[in-house]
């Protein structure tokens, strides 16, 4: 379990996350959304352990983030995987090569065995013989699962996801959800995505943490999202017709 | 950011795949240019030293003599570092600086990696292990260029040149040379490092980060060039 205490940070006067607390358990995969600028951003690379919070603290399976030496941060990393928006993948490496580089980094396997470890996270995300193309010749959508077997790879015990289906066409954001849904099962990973996606946040948000001015403003899941009366949230979420009218049918089917 | 550079590398077989593939892109891959202008440069102070030296009174082997001490005390260690400034510089700069823009450097933080470690230190001992080897490289063709130079244009017999660069010969000047490159070799992989790594924006901030860690880097260079001349041989 993943609790957060209280997370304050800011950036020179402006003050971004103003006191965030909240726990995400293991097994779910659970969404961090907002409008631009509410400090979804700015959390998840808190819980990545990008930026040092001002006050505040996270605990990880016990192991508070305050306490802890350089070394152990730096080991609680590697039980960390990430797919950033961008996919982050180096560029000047073949897939192959991105997929391996942690495993080269932080294990003893003989290349073999590294190999047979890269070939299998491809297999698990569905992508297979393009071992040695770069990534820019495959697309964002193979892009994006390249990025899931990378964070994938070493067998983490937290997945974070930084808008994972922008850029992607519906068909391809779908698969890529219920790729990270499954993978998080499976694996009895804590999943943290932050997403802007209201499509991923219906259909996998086991736990939805809603974000308003630095403020965690609603706490629910996809089940109890429909029925909240909050007017941030139902602002944010239901802002387009097409959900109004999801919610006012899902609310009629249910009265 | 010197701190986290210098830390013993992480995975040994990782830092020296990465020191071979610094020494290709930084090294070898810069000993064309480097070899192309040290021959002409090289013939060029010869035979601009030719066309000074009219009286009938000075030897003709001053000529190799002053080519010589030239390339061996300041064209070969400093001005091939400041176009290396430029060339290697600003690789550094826009390769390190695209991986932070698109949040390279950030996957390999949360991979648990030290990110300075693993990028710029195989690229600092590459610069200093390979540059002299570079400028060694250089001082060779630039009086072998003047030599050249002396036989295409006739101003010069090739016997005065050999006695003028043979004449004299202070290996402390040779010393003095590669330990100005080293130095140098440091700021050129240093710099340009600190402004890619900590590069804020995107692609137009990492072309102005470039701009600016040449420019810092060539005026670093000249400022320690006269320090270290006056510690040196002053």
């Amino acid at each position: 379990m993943i609790e957060v205490f209280e997370l304050v940070k800011s950036f020179d006067d402006n003050q971004v996350l103003k006191g965030v607390s909240t726990t995400f358990e293991k097994g779910d995969t659970s969404m961090i959304i907002g409008s631009s600028g509410s400090g979804k951003t700015v959390l998840l690379k808190c819980l990545l352990g990008l930026f040092e919070p001002d006050s505040g603290d996270i605990c990880y399976d016990g192991r508070h983030y305050s306490k802890m030496s350089t070394k152990e941060k730096r080991n609680l990393r590697k039980e960390i995987g990430m797919v950033f928006q961008g996919g982050a993948l180096f560029d000047s490496e073949t897939i192959q090569s991105n997929i391996m580089f942690p495993l080269k980094m932080f294990s003893d396997q003989s290349q073999e065995e590294m190999l047979d470890r890269v070939n299998f996270v491809l297999k698990r995300v569905n992508l297979e013989n393009v071992n040695n193309k770069f990534p820019a010749e495959i697309s964002g959508g193979m892009q994006k699962r390249v990025a899931i077997a990378r964070a994938i790879v070493m067998n983490p015990k937290y997945l974070f996801c930084d808008e994972p289906n922008s850029g992607l066409d519906p068909q391809t954001a779908i698969v890529i959800d219920n790729l990270i849904q499954e993978i998080t099962d499976e694996y009895e990973m804590i999943t943290i995505i932050n997403s802007h996606d209201m499509n991923s946040v219906m259909e996998i948000g086991e736990k939805i943490i809603f974000l308003k001015d630095g403020l965690k403003a609603w706490e629910g899941s996809y089940k109890t999202i429909f029925k909240t009366d909050n007017k941030a949230v139902t602002d944010f979420v239901y802002s387009s017709n097409l959900y109004k009218k999801v919610r006012e049918t899902y609310i009629k089917e249910n009265s | 950011m010197l701190g986290q550079v210098f830390k013993r590398p992480q995975k040994k077989s990782i830092f020296w795949e990465s020191l071979f593939k610094e020494i290709e892109e930084l090294g070898t891959k810069s000993l064309g240019i480097v070899a192309f202008i040290s021959f002409f440069v090289g013939g060029v102070v010869a035979i601009q030293t030719a066309l000074n030296v009219d009286s009938p009174l000075i030897p003709k082997y001053l000529i190799g003599f002053a080519t010589k001490r030239s390339i061996i005390l300041e064209f070969s260690p400093t001005f091939m570092s400041i176009i290396l400034a430029g060339k290697v510089g600003s690789y550094i700069t826009s390769s390190i600086g695209t991986m932070r823009v698109t949040e390279q450097i950030d996957a390999l933080e949360v991979m648990g990696v030290n990110a300075l470690n693993y990028l710029v230190f195989p690229k600092v001992i590459a610069a200093v292990l390979f540059y002299p080897f570079i400028v060694l490289t250089a001082m060779f063709l630039g009086i072998f260029g003047g030599w050249v130079s002396g036989f295409a244009t006739g101003l010069f017999t090739s016997d005065q040149y050999i006695v003028g660069i043979r004449m004299d010969f202070d290996p402390h000047l040779i010393r003095y040379a590669i330990t100005k490159t080293m130095v140098f070799a440091f700021v050129i992989a240093t710099i340009p490092s600190y402004y890619g790594f900590y590069v804020k924006g995107g692609s137009l901030e990492v072309g102005k980060a470039s701009t600016k860690a040449v420019v810092w880097t060539s005026i670093v260079i000249i400022v320690l060039n006269y320090f270290l001349t006056q510690m040196m041989l002053g």
